[in-house]
């Protein structure tokens, strides 16, 4: 029992200066990279302006998945060798992928508003966001649902890693219908490759996310290690 | 199959915990072929979760516990729980037919039924009988497929004095053979225990 | 073996007597099947287009319809526990209790497809096609809607939970499952093949893992 807290220990005190640290530099990335996306950077040869909703919408992709994967270690490493904070940090980081997962998809409709003349096109790519947009619905509604602390964190364990599984097959089957039935995705700017120019603030606001991202988690963390330990003495108590 | 000939159980300093709550630690214990075991302790002492953790369903959070038996625990086992395992619409035959299958032995059903006193209810659907039949028929799983160590949680729950007894009498021929019983009971069941285990 | 073919006969036998039986299920694929058609109209040309993926979802609602008690009552009522005693693995009763799953709805489903094909005109060359792939992809939901039954089954009232951990699974099948119905048995079939196997596989091994949690 204490073996488990001892770690938790070491992080809350890492944590308690790292999360304002990442804060800090999430803010200026994002003060310099918003107005460098959407004020200073070039526009498209093809869509002009509307373009630079894609310097939100490409890294709320990228980490969108990237902290499912994410997830997926950490329920794998939880799983495997029973490490209470990797199942805090999985179930901390859900409702942020699921944030940038749906931020992902208004972003997305609304650069495709004006291209395609829609509000939303069942592009390939963008329903493959959408299912993994419900996956961490469902992963975050199974974690809820489930009271016991320790079940709920081995059986979302076990949902996040067959889910990771399952994400590729999703993505391969929604790509491989929609190139049998439309033409090429709009989500690549100035055809196939993106301008060198256009990498700086892309970057920028990857990173940007990624401090974001990093921030949050630690706080998510912090709060549920915080909230544990009221309820273990609040149990304690009661025996 | 041949009960007995050197089964033992053996627990070494086991502790338990059901969430955030410590059961109990630090507990040790050996039964033998041949022995009748007690587990006694207050409601929520942690008598289920101990006969749950030797059956294999639950971890405990420390300690070992080591089946010295031929083949490997699960299958040298029976658990009977507070609950029967019945399906209501399922009959009597039919779960004994079921439980056969399950446990991969073809012994004659009629003896098991017979001995248990369910040959009368043999077509009827579990939900309409009693308690006392209901674990009666979960005592089946016992007589049907032979398994060295039985661990019984309150076996003689629902049952009338006659049921008591019988529970008594299957736990001394099962003894006989070699088996071992652990059983966690509020009163004593019957046959003389060998050894008790109080949970505080 | 046995403790396959017994859990197999007992969970089929279960299914029959079960509310509704094997009846409820086709006809809420029936009704599933009819309620847009209902609601579009005469318009053959939206409904060819439209009918294969109708067919489909409305195939995946049944499954969905029924998986919510599949774990939920060994659970509650101590089966689970022989379960874990048999001297069969887990995963195969598991997969036992999948095919009884698939052999009450699962074909009777996949048969029933053909009327409803044609209904959603359908070319009736298609038709075979249409009736195997069905069969398959709802080995594909079998396997899907084994572990979202097994990691909810100690949630009271879980259907909707159910609905939304398995609908990312489910997408795929439905999606190679109604290309099918206008190409036939090509690379989509194969495609759907893999899937439904995948499925299967992956979801009776990760049923058995949750199951033996809920034990706990």
């Amino acid at each position: 029992m204490f073996a488990a807290f001892a770690n938790p220990a070491r992080f809350m005190s890492l944590s308690a200066w790292l999360t304002p640290v990442l804060g800090a530099i999430a803010f200026i990335l994002f003060a310099v990279g918003l107005p460098w996306a959407l004020a200073y950077s070039p526009a498209d040869y093809q869509q002009g302006e509307t373009v630079r909703i894609m310097y939100v919408h490409v890294p709320a992709a990228w980490w969108a998945l990237a902290i499912y994967a994410f997830m997926g270690g950490a329920s794998l490493i939880y799983f495997v060798w029973r490490h209470a904070l990797a199942d805090v940090a999985a179930r901390a980081a859900a409702p942020i992928g699921a944030v940038f997962a749906g931020l992902c998809l208004i972003t997305g409709s609304l650069w495709g508003a004006p291209t395609w003349g829609t509000w939303w096109e069942w592009d390939g790519r963008l329903t493959s966001m959408l299912v993994l947009f419900v996956i961490y619905l469902g992963y975050m509604a199974l974690r809820s649902a489930i009271e016991d602390e320790e079940r709920s964190a081995r059986l979302g364990a076990i949902l996040c890693m067959v889910g990771l599984i399952n994400l590729p097959i999703v993505h391969f089957s929604v790509v491989w219908w929609s190139t049998l039935h439309q033409p090429a995705s709009i989500f690549r700017p100035g055809g196939s490759a993106i301008d060198p120019s256009m990498l700086g603030p892309l970057l920028t606001m990857a990173f940007a996310y990624l401090a974001l991202f990093g921030a949050l988690l630690l706080m998510n963390m912090r709060a549920a290690i915080l909230r544990r330990r009221v309820e273990g003495a609040r149990l304690r108590g009661a025996a | 199959m041949a009960e007995g000939d050197n089964i033992a159980l053996r627990a070494d300093k086991l502790a338990i915990r059901r969430g955030a709550r410590e059961l109990f630690h630090d507990l040790s214990f050996v039964v033998r072929a041949g022995e009748y075991v007690e587990v006694r302790g207050a409601n929520g002492a942690g008598k289920t979760s101990l006969l749950r953790a030797l059956a294999g369903f639950l971890k405990p959070s420390a300690g070992q516990i080591h089946f010295d038996a031929a083949e490997e625990p699960a299958l040298a086992l029976h658990y009977l729980g507070h609950l029967n395992g019945l399906k209501g619409s399922a009959s009597v035959s039919a779960h004994l037919r079921y439980w056969s299958g399950l446990f991969g032995v073809s012994s004659s059903l009629e003896q098991s039924a017979a001995r248990l006193g369910l040959m009368a209810l043999r077509d009827l659907p579990a939900r309409v009988l009693s308690q006392g039949q209901q674990r009666r028929l979960a005592l089946a799983r016992l007589l049907i497929a032979p398994r060295p160590i039985w661990l019984l949680d309150e076996p003689a729950a629902s049952l009338d004095g006659a049921g008591r007894t019988l529970i008594g009498e299957l736990v001394d021929s099962h003894r006989q053979r070699g088996g071992l019983a652990i059983a966690a009971v509020h009163e004593p069941l019957g046959p003389t225990a060998h050894a008790s285990v109080i949970l505080a | 073996m046995s403790a396959f073919w017994s859990t197999f006969k007992r969970d089929f036998a279960l299914m029959w007597s079960a509310g509704g039986g094997v009846v409820a299920p086709l006809g809420f694929f029936l009704g599933a099947a009819a309620l847009v058609p209902l609601a579009m109209g005469p318009a053959h040309d939206a409904l060819a287009a439209a009918g294969p993926p109708l067919l489909w979802v409305a195939a995946a609602f049944a499954v969905l319809a029924t998986i919510e008690r599949l774990f939920q009552a060994d659970l509650e009522d101590g089966s689970l526990d022989q379960m874990l005693l048999s001297s069969a693995p887990l995963e195969l009763i598991v997969l036992a209790k999948g095919l009884a799953l698939w052999c009450a709805i699962g074909a009777p489903i996949a048969l029933a497809a053909a009327p409803v094909a044609i209904a959603l005109q359908a070319s009736p060359s298609l038709v075979p096609a249409i009736v195997v792939s069905v069969a398959l992809g709802m080995g594909g939901f079998v396997g899907a809607g084994l572990t979202g039954a097994a990691l909810t089954a100690s949630v009271k009232r879980g259907s909707v939970l159910i609905a939304l951990i398995v609908m990312p699974f489910f997408a795929p099948p439905i999606i190679f499952g109604s290309a099918v119905a206008s190409s036939g048995f090509g690379a989509a079939f194969l495609l759907l093949a893999g899937c439904a196997l995948a499925y299967l596989v992956l979801g009776t091994f990760a049923a058995a893992a949750a199951l033996r949690l809920q034990a706990e």
